[in-house]
């Protein structure tokens, strides 16, 4: 699960660092399938459900699941890179949403506070703790914010399969209890979906690219992080290497 | 890459039938045939009559779920 999860990040930071005004997302797709094979792994989304690609690229309005294109980035997109991969038979899934270049005061904000509500959500993933702790600090934050929280796709359990149980919704339904207590050995990717305008999103026709329903911009950030005895540990991470 | 959610609901197993098949009295109120995950099985996670489980339903078909979970 380390080996996976780390290799997400580094790729994930080489492909941000690839990110500017004239670059296509299909290029970007390429250069993280080069990367992962070069490193021994497998890109964990392609023939996932027939996902045809490594990354999910998806440009401001998109949700996820944008799908990599000839489309040239241009300068003042947000463009959130999602991806996983597969390490003798573990995976490793994480997502960043970058800026292209300069990108407008608003969409700063918007990448700042879902990046804040992946940090309190993780802040609040303790051993002893209910999912729903989570869910209810990212859903908390955005809206405090003025921005709303995806409903239709959720964080999940990870392993030896991409998606396992439990769902990690990022909001509380008062209906739904508490949720299931966190132990250590789990291991769960925690991913805050936040729309500048409404919650609503819908599918286009490509069957995949999510986008807000009203146009708004939406930003999405994941980590892969894992409960402990001795704390909360952040796999898709290049901190703390070694440690 | 983000999951789509699927409906998941507390219950209780009424009865366990072959094959690894629950009948569930889901909160809602409703009675649905439950079989458990392949990942519970592989664990072989005991259900018995009486316990507290979380299924998921398809938004498809609501009379079957698939036991994703027990509480202990």
């Amino acid at each position: 699960m380390r080996r996976s999860n780390r290799l997400v990040a580094e790729t994930l930071q080489a492909l941000a660092r690839r990110v500017e005004p004239g670059v296509t997302t299909l290029e970007l797709d390429r250069f993280a399938e080069a990367h992962l094979l070069a490193h021994g792994a497998r890109p964990a989304f392609k023939g996932y459900r027939n996902y045809p690609f490594t990354l999910c690229t998806s440009i401001n309005e998109q949700v996820v699941h944008g799908l990599p294109s000839a489309r040239k980035l241009e300068e003042g997109d947000i463009l959130s890179l999602d991806m996983g991969a597969v390490v003798e038979g573990y995976h490793g899934d994480s997502a960043i949403t970058v800026p292209v270049g300069r990108i407008s005061p608003e969409a700063e904000r918007l990448l700042r506070v879902t990046r804040e509500c992946l940090e309190r959500a993780i802040a609040a993933a303790r051993h002893g703790a209910r999912l729903t702790d989570l869910s209810g600090a990212m859903q908390g934050h955005a809206e405090a914010n003025g921005y709303s929280v995806v409903r239709v796709f959720v964080g999940h359990g990870i392993g030896k399969e991409l998606h396992e149980a439990p769902q990690i919704p990022n909001f509380v339904d008062p209906e739904r209890g508490r949720g299931p207590l966190l132990k250590p050995g789990m291991v769960l990717a925690i991913e805050p979906m936040v729309n500048a305008g409404g919650p609503e999103v819908r599918v286009l026709d490509d069957k995949w690219t999510a986008v807000t329903a009203d146009g708004s911009l939406s930003a999405h950030f994941e980590h892969t992080i894992a409960i402990t005895e001795n704390g909360t540990e952040v796999l898709t991470t290049l901190e703390g290497a070694g440690a | 890459m983000a999951k789509e959610e699927a409906i998941e609901v507390e219950g209780t197993v009424v009865e366990p039938l072959p094959n690894a098949m629950f009948r569930v009295q889901l909160e809602t109120g409703h009675k649905v045939l439950a079989h458990i995950s392949g990942k519970m099985r592989m664990h072989f996670i005991r259900i018995l009559p009486g316990d507290k489980v979380i299924v998921e339903l398809s938004p498809y078909d609501l009379t079957r779920g698939r036991i994703i979970y027990r509480y202990k």
